[in-house]
């Protein structure tokens, strides 16, 4: 060893171009997260500041008027329940299928061929647009039994069927196989492994994934446009008869000519915008609570 | 519904056939007497896929022992282990040829529940994996599953098993609170707590000890010293020490080199009291293995 020698030991890098990179690459990372938050950034002060000044429970609540009408009259009360009905039904028809299918998938399928076709046609339906989720639902319910609240979510479901299955799949994926082990090791059949283990311990994930499936559907217009249609007044039948929502009001009121209306648009989307950051921020939470449970 | 004083081995139809009377092969130099074999297995050979993992095990297993399966790695120690509880079942394409008998049932007959056999025949695994719930629900997890609901008895098979395994003194102020906070030691404890709640017949045990630190390893062997008279031990170990402090009874795997095919598969090379092994082997593999010269 040479500690005795009475040299000092050089722990200086040697000269080269490491530190240099090491630079350019933080100013480029940091350059890209701006030039990505920018876009973000305008549209959120466009919408905020044409908005916000229309936004008050009147507004949240009272009935569409006609569109030759001022700002200051009306609201969006018939787009918001719409909104709501409509997202909650499709949450319900798609997230227990999304749910069970991944559990098939992922617990039950294996290499079987179903399995492997199943998920297969799930990420095909992923990369359908949704506007021909629109069209499909149109033409095999609306056409015979009219448009209504439940058609719409039909289409709403469809698309977030397979965001849920890939979502709670990639969960189930993430369970370790020594937590079913010791399931099995207790004489615990495989379904009881699934819903007693394997559930509880993905749950978190598997929420958090439906909640963003679920604010995705609620900004959806296209399948909308041919399956509710637009009204005026509060429909509180999601199954029956013609409804509106946030987006469909959105995209009717931005291409009517008259200054009323458009402002009434800008607060929808405003509205639109605040519910989804709160379903992404309650997504968080429930993510960050079961992540603790995990650790 | 079953009290857990009950021993709940006694009314199984597995346990229906009278215990074989049978010798093992002679070489082996284990003969069984009656009524004291938990385990037979008779040239059993294991396959994943095409692959020969183990071959041509014959073995007898006694109740109220513990028996150590030594060897080098990819011998097929616990390939063997986990086809005693049929666990290797969960793994696709994995099948036993040969006998295996268990309290003189035919373990891999068409009729027998590997739920129920497992019920029977409990497993701690390498690395603990308790649940991510309570330390209460983790021990309260195999009860449960055998439709025990009443909170008294529960708590009780809680606090038994906990004191069983040398654990209760340390989590009874918060059974409530989560198994991971636990430390490792803890955590295997845990798992055999976990294990000795569903009062099995037999306790295998794969490298219990392999992630656990010398003082954490002695609390366990005691453990296992303590339990024997109630529980039949299997364990599989990588320490030889270990198998020398706890085993009445040892058997050496090794693995046999096929050159032509390139691959490998595990054998029984010599089965004996723990003493005979280590201080006399007969065969000259064993010698080698248990005086450190090989493996």
């Amino acid at each position: 060893m040479a500690a005795t020698t009475g040299q000092t030991v050089d722990l200086q890098e040697p000269p080269s171009w490491r530190r240099s990179k090491n630079r350019i690459a933080t100013v480029l990372m940091v350059i890209s997260f701006v030039l990505v938050i920018i876009p973000l950034g305008f549209v959120l002060y466009t919408v905020i500041a044409k908005g916000i000044s229309i936004i008050s429970w009147q507004f949240l609540t009272a009935d569409i008027p006609p569109n030759v009408l001022p700002a200051s009259i009306g609201g969006m009360g018939p787009a918001v329940v719409g909104t709501l009905e409509i997202t909650a039904l499709a949450t319900v028809l798609a997230v227990p299928l999304g749910v069970l299918g991944a559990v098939y998938l992922n617990e039950y399928g294996g290499n079987k061929l179903l399995a492997k076709v199943i998920g297969f046609m799930s990420d095909v339906m992923t990369g359908v647009p949704s506007i021909v989720m629109g069209l499909f639902i149109f033409s095999i319910w609306v056409l015979h039994f009219g448009y209504s609240g439940l058609a719409g979510a039909l289409a709403l479901g469809c698309l977030m069927l397979p965001i849920v299955i890939r979502s709670t799949y990639e969960m189930l994926r993430l369970v370790p196989d020594p937590l079913r082990e010791a399931s099995y090791a207790l004489g615990a059949s495989k379904a009881r492994v699934t819903v007693t283990v394997v559930l509880p311990t993905a749950l978190g994930g598997i929420v958090s994934g439906a909640l963003l499936a679920v604010a995705r559907a609620a900004g959806e217009t296209a399948p909308l446009l041919f399956t509710i249609l637009t009204v005026t007044t509060v429909n509180k039948n999601v199954f029956s008869g013609a409804n509106t929502s946030l987006p469909s009001q959105i995209f009717a009121n931005a291409s009517s000519p008259y200054v009323g209306a458009q402002a009434r648009g800008w607060g929808a989307a405003l509205t639109l915008i605040a519910l989804a950051f709160i379903l992404m921020i309650v997504a968080r939470l429930v993510t960050a609570r079961f992540a603790r449970n995990l650790q | 519904m079953e009290t857990p004083e009950q021993n709940i081995v006694a009314n199984l139809p597995l346990t229906e056939t009278a215990v074989q009377q049978q010798e093992v092969s002679p070489e082996s130099g284990v003969y069984a007497t009656p009524g004291e074999s938990v385990f037979e297995t008779k040239n059993i050979s294991i396959y994943y896929g095409s692959f020969r993992a183990v071959t041509d095990v014959s073995l007898t297993i006694r109740e109220n022992e513990i028996t150590a399966f030594i060897g080098p790695s990819g011998c097929g120690k616990t390939t063997v282990l986990r086809t005693l509880n049929r666990m290797n079942d969960l793994v696709i394409g994995a099948r036993v040829e040969g006998d295996v008998h268990y309290r003189g049932a035919p373990l891999y007959a068409k009729d027998v529940s590997p739920i129920a056999v497992r019920r029977r025949i409990g497993m701690v695994f390498q690395k603990p994996n308790p649940f991510p719930k309570s330390i209460y629900d983790n021990v309260a997890y195999g009860p449960r599953i055998n439709g025990e609901r009443n909170k008294g008895r529960l708590s009780e098979i809680v606090e038994r098993s906990l004191r069983q395994a040398a654990l209760w003194d340390e989590v009874k102020d918060r059974l409530n609170k989560s198994a991971l906070g636990l430390s490792g030691g803890q955590q295997q404890r845990l798992c055999i707590a976990r294990t000795l709640a569903v009062e099995p017949d037999v306790v295998l045990m794969d490298e219990p000890c392999s992630a656990l630190d010398p003082i954490a390893t002695g609390a366990i062997e005691d453990l296992m010293q303590e339990i024997k008279s109630k529980y039949t031990i299997v364990i599989v170990t990588h320490n030889m020490q270990q198998a020398t402090r706890v085993s009445d009874r040892t058997a050496f795997f090794s693995v046999l080199i096929n050159e032509h095919s390139d691959t490998r598969t595990g054998v029984l090379v010599e089965y004996d009291r723990t003493a005979k092994l280590f201080q006399d082997p007969r065969d000259s593999r064993t010698r080698a293995y248990v005086t450190g010269r090989m493996g």
